[in-house]
């Protein structure tokens, strides 16, 4: 029987050595390993992991792919639903999503959809693989905002149909979240950003960097003056929350994003690059997610002795299970039901610590989550020179306030249908400037539903 | 794109460029800035819009070499390219929503501190195209530092200068002068609006509270992205977090925490003061050697 055969591990950089550099953590999977973890998948008829995948990745028929020795086949099948096997193989939470229903996960460990498919996506890059050819042009012009994994699939997506696509990006490096946040050792940007990039390019798509859409050019001014006949707004949900606690505007107090888009976008890890970056001796980072998991590595990687303050439990972490592990590999001092109350500086006004209170887990809210309540008392001090801030994020609100007829809901996300029409007429949106913080995968889905919307839409007028 | 079609010095380690930016220059208002990298490792760097010209599709900056990236930025010569020029950014100065009666009835006193002088340049410039004469302060420490004289007469009798060693002008600071103005010669100013170092807001701000005249200053803070992503451009005015980028960089002089606005400012002023130490060994065709 298939199924007997365990889960085939992936191997992986020593905790000890990649908690010094920014190399990726995870080596993937090789032909054989592959292979060998393919003939685990029974092939169910009416398959729970399909079901689970946001966008329904066809897995059960990549996955014979695999096992017959037909990684071409494995890609196609895959590249039906998903334009980004390389990335969301690694950062998708698979344990909630295709992973989490995989029936060989209730009695034993579920495939590693996410590693094969990963594996399917550095191949087909290796060896070249075209999934797709520039389309021949039909006349019309469409505008993206925004070069994230929504934009940059929906933008795929119309340029397949025929669509002139232009991607308006306001940093200088395309790709979102995916180059901005997610940290090199997690998704390596030369190896797997980049090409992803290049390959919606390579569809005729043109991407304008250094564009703010709502300063530089209005949603009406490319509609009106540079004939753009429909707008997706896949501008993200990048606005960095803050706690509103005393000393939270002390030297050494910073945001996930503050640090990250140093690190990331920026390169200041690296002495070549002139970006600076401030760490100390000690990190403390407050929260709980992926983004507090890429912060604090990244942190510890800069040579700081690095907690996560997190005022739930553990179960309750909303961070992919892999990263919560390679964080504790790599030595992070996980500091649960632990809440910040105060940031603590000295007379020139730099941290010196967080004063935390503890925290139990009292009944359960609305949402079934018991929620934490503060004990009486239990107020201590952690020491640090730097805090980070990794509280989640909500939209910009430029582009809504320079568009008129555009309308957000109370927590500023973007009004859109679930095909991402907007309340404006020919401007659609996905992604997390929809949902608020979200996943790739989602985003990436939101940006393909879009592209059909608007396909849609013009074929409709015309 | 990008391309630096004119330098000229203004004064000792003061250049103005005209960059090719059709984009921005089609966009730029007075009192925005933008961010520019200088080559691929560059970090952004926030730069006022001091003048624009959307008809020939360019922006003029000043730039003031203090540190290492601004250094990079004042050796590059003519016909030498930006990496990337983004803007404008923030928002534009409040006054050109003024309606026209508003205008005409506003008194206008501009206090240019040092290179405070490029981004008050485009708003007075602004306001005589609409008709107004507003009154200009500009303070420097020396006659070879006062920026843009003949620029700000060409668009506006009441120019006053200000040294500090009174070289050229008043001697004193702008703070004495603007006193002066008021208290001596009786002159009456409905609008203060002082850019500048922080050090010089903030004592223009502790006047006219005194003097009960409305003051707005730009705020020059730390920024990396310039969008409302990071927060690193953070300040208290009125008791509230506000983001310099997005929200500003203008905002009410007699809200603005100057204090922590100033310690902000200085993060990252030890690493900095590194770089520049190992960008002059560089220069100095040294090998590093000062250890990372
Ligand atoms: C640190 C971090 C780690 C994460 N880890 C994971 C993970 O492991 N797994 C996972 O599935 N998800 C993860 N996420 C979430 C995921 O990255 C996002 O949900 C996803 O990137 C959203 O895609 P998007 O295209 O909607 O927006 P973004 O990726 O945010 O892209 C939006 C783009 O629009 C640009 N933009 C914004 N405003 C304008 C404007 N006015 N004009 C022009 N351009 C504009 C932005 O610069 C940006 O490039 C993580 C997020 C962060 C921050
Ligand atoms: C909205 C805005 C508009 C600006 N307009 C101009 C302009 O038109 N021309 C110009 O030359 N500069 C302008 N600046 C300042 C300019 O961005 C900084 O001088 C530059 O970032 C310093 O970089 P550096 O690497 O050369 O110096 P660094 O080595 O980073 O710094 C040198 C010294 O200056 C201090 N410093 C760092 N950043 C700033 C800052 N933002 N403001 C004041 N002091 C700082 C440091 O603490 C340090 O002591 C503006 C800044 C902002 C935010
Ligand atoms: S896209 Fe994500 S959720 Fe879907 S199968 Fe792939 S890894 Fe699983
Ligand atoms: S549920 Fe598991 S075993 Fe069944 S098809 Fe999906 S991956 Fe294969
Ligand atoms: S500079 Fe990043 S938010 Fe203002």
């Amino acid at each position: 029987m298939a199924n007997k055969i365990p889960r085939v591990p992936v191997r992986e950089q020593d905790p000890k050595v990649r908690a010094a550099n920014f190399d990726e953590v995870c080596y993937g999977y090789n032909m054989e390993e592959a292979s060998l973890e393919a003939t685990r998948c029974l092939g169910c008829k009416k398959p729970r992991c399909v079901e689970a995948c946001p966008v329904s990745v066809r897995i059960p028929d990549f996955i014979r792919c695999i096992v017959e020795g037909d990684i071409a086949a494995a890609a196609k099948t895959i590249a039906q639903d998903s334009l980004l096997p390389s990335v969301c193989g690694r950062v998708c939470p698979q344990e909630t999503q295709c992973e989490g229903a995989c029936i060989l996960g209730v009695k034993g460990e579920p495939v590693a959809i996410g590693k094969l498919e990963r594996f399917v996506g550095d191949w087909g890059r290796e060896h070249r693989l075209t999934l797709a050819e520039p389309a021949p042009r039909n006349g019309h012009k469409v505008a993206v905002i925004g070069s994230g994994p929504a934009g940059l699939a929906c933008a795929a997506d119309l340029a397949k149909l025929g669509y002139e696509v232009t991607v308006f990006e306001v940093l200088h490096r395309p790709g979102g979240v995916l180059q901005y946040g997610i940290p090199e050792f997690r998704l390596p940007k030369k190896e797997v950003v980049e090409p992803e990039v290049e390959n919606v390019r390579r569809l005729g798509v043109k991407i304008e960097t250094d564009v703010v859409v709502g300063r530089t050019l209005t949603i009406d001014q490319l509609m009106d003056e540079e004939g753009f006949e429909a707008v997706f707004i896949g501008s993200g949900a990048g606005l960095p929350r803050f706690m509103g606690i005393p000393g939270e505007n002390l030297n050494g107090v910073v945001s996930a994003n503050e640090f990250l888009t140093r690190t990331n976008l920026m390169h200041a890890y690296d002495q070549q690059y002139d970006t600076p970056i401030y760490t100390g001796d000690r990190v403390v980072v407050v929260g709980g997610g992926n983004v507090a998991m890429d912060a604090v590595r990244t942190a510890r990687r800069l040579g700081a002795e690095s907690s996560i303050v997190y005022r739930r439990s553990e179960a309750e972490l909303p961070a992919r299970r892999e990263e919560v592990h390679h964080a504790k590999e790599e030595g992070i001092d996980f500091r649960m039901l632990t809440n910040p109350v105060e940031v603590l500086g000295d007379e020139r006004g730099w941290v010196t610590g967080v004063r935390c209170v503890r925290m139990e887990l009292g009944e359960p809210d609305a949402s079934g989550r018991r929620s934490p309540v503060e004990i009486p008392g239990s107020e201590f001090d952690m020491p640090c020179d730097v805090v980070i801030m990794a509280l989640g994020t909500s939209p910009n609100p430029l582009i809504a306030a320079t568009t008129p007829g555009l309308e957000v809901n109370r927590r500023g996300c973007l009004e859109a249908s679930p095909d991402g029409a907007t309340t404006r007429e020919g401007v659609f949106a996905g992604g997390d400037a929809v949902t608020g913080a979200a996943t790739v995968i989602l985003a990436m889905g939101a940006g393909r539903k879009a592209a059909a919307a608007i396909d849609n839409y013009i074929q409709s007028k015309a | 794109m990008f391309q630096i079609l004119k330098k000229t010095q203004l004064a000792p380690a003061i250049y103005l460029m005209e960059v090719e930016a059709p984009r921005v220059a089609h966009a730029a208002q007075p009192g925005q800035f933008l961010i520019v990298i200088v080559d691929e490792k560059g970090e952004r760097i926030p730069l006022t819009i001091c003048d624009y010209d959307a008809g020939k599709g360019t922006v003029t900056i000043v730039i003031q070499a203090i540190g290492a990236s601004t250094m990079r930025i004042a050796a590059l010569e003519e016909g030498d390219r930006f990496a990337d020029f983004v803007g404008p950014l923030g928002h534009p100065s409040e006054f050109i929503h003024y309606s026209p009666e508003k205008l005409a009835s506003t008194k206008f006193l501009f206090v240019a501190g040092g290179l405070g002088a490029a981004p008050v340049y485009p708003q007075v410039k602004w306001l005589a195209e609409h008709g107004v004469r507003s009154d200009v302060i500009i303070g420097a420490k020396n006659e070879s530092l006062v920026l843009l004289e003949d620029e700000f007469r060409a668009l506006t009798p009441n120019v006053h200068i200000a040294t500090d060693d009174g070289s050229k002008g008043y001697k004193g600071l702008v703070t004495n002068l603007l006193k002066e103005l008021v208290a001596v010669q009786g002159r009456r100013f409905d609008l203060v609006v002082a850019i500048g170092p922080m050090i010089m807001m903030k004592f223009v701000a502790l006047t006219t509270k005194e003097l009960d005249i409305p003051t707005i200053v730009s705020l020059n803070t730390l920024m990396v992205d310039g969008t409302g992503m990071c927060g690193a451009c953070r300040v208290t005015v009125g008791g509230k977090t506000r983001f310099a980028c997005v929200e500003g960089p203008e905002f009410d002089a007699h809200q603005v925490d100057f204090d922590e606005a100033m310690r902000r400012q200085g993060m990252y002023r030890t690493i900095e003061e590194r770089k520049r130490a190992i960008e002059a060994e560089r220069a100095a065709g040294h090998k590093c050697n000062i250890g990372l």
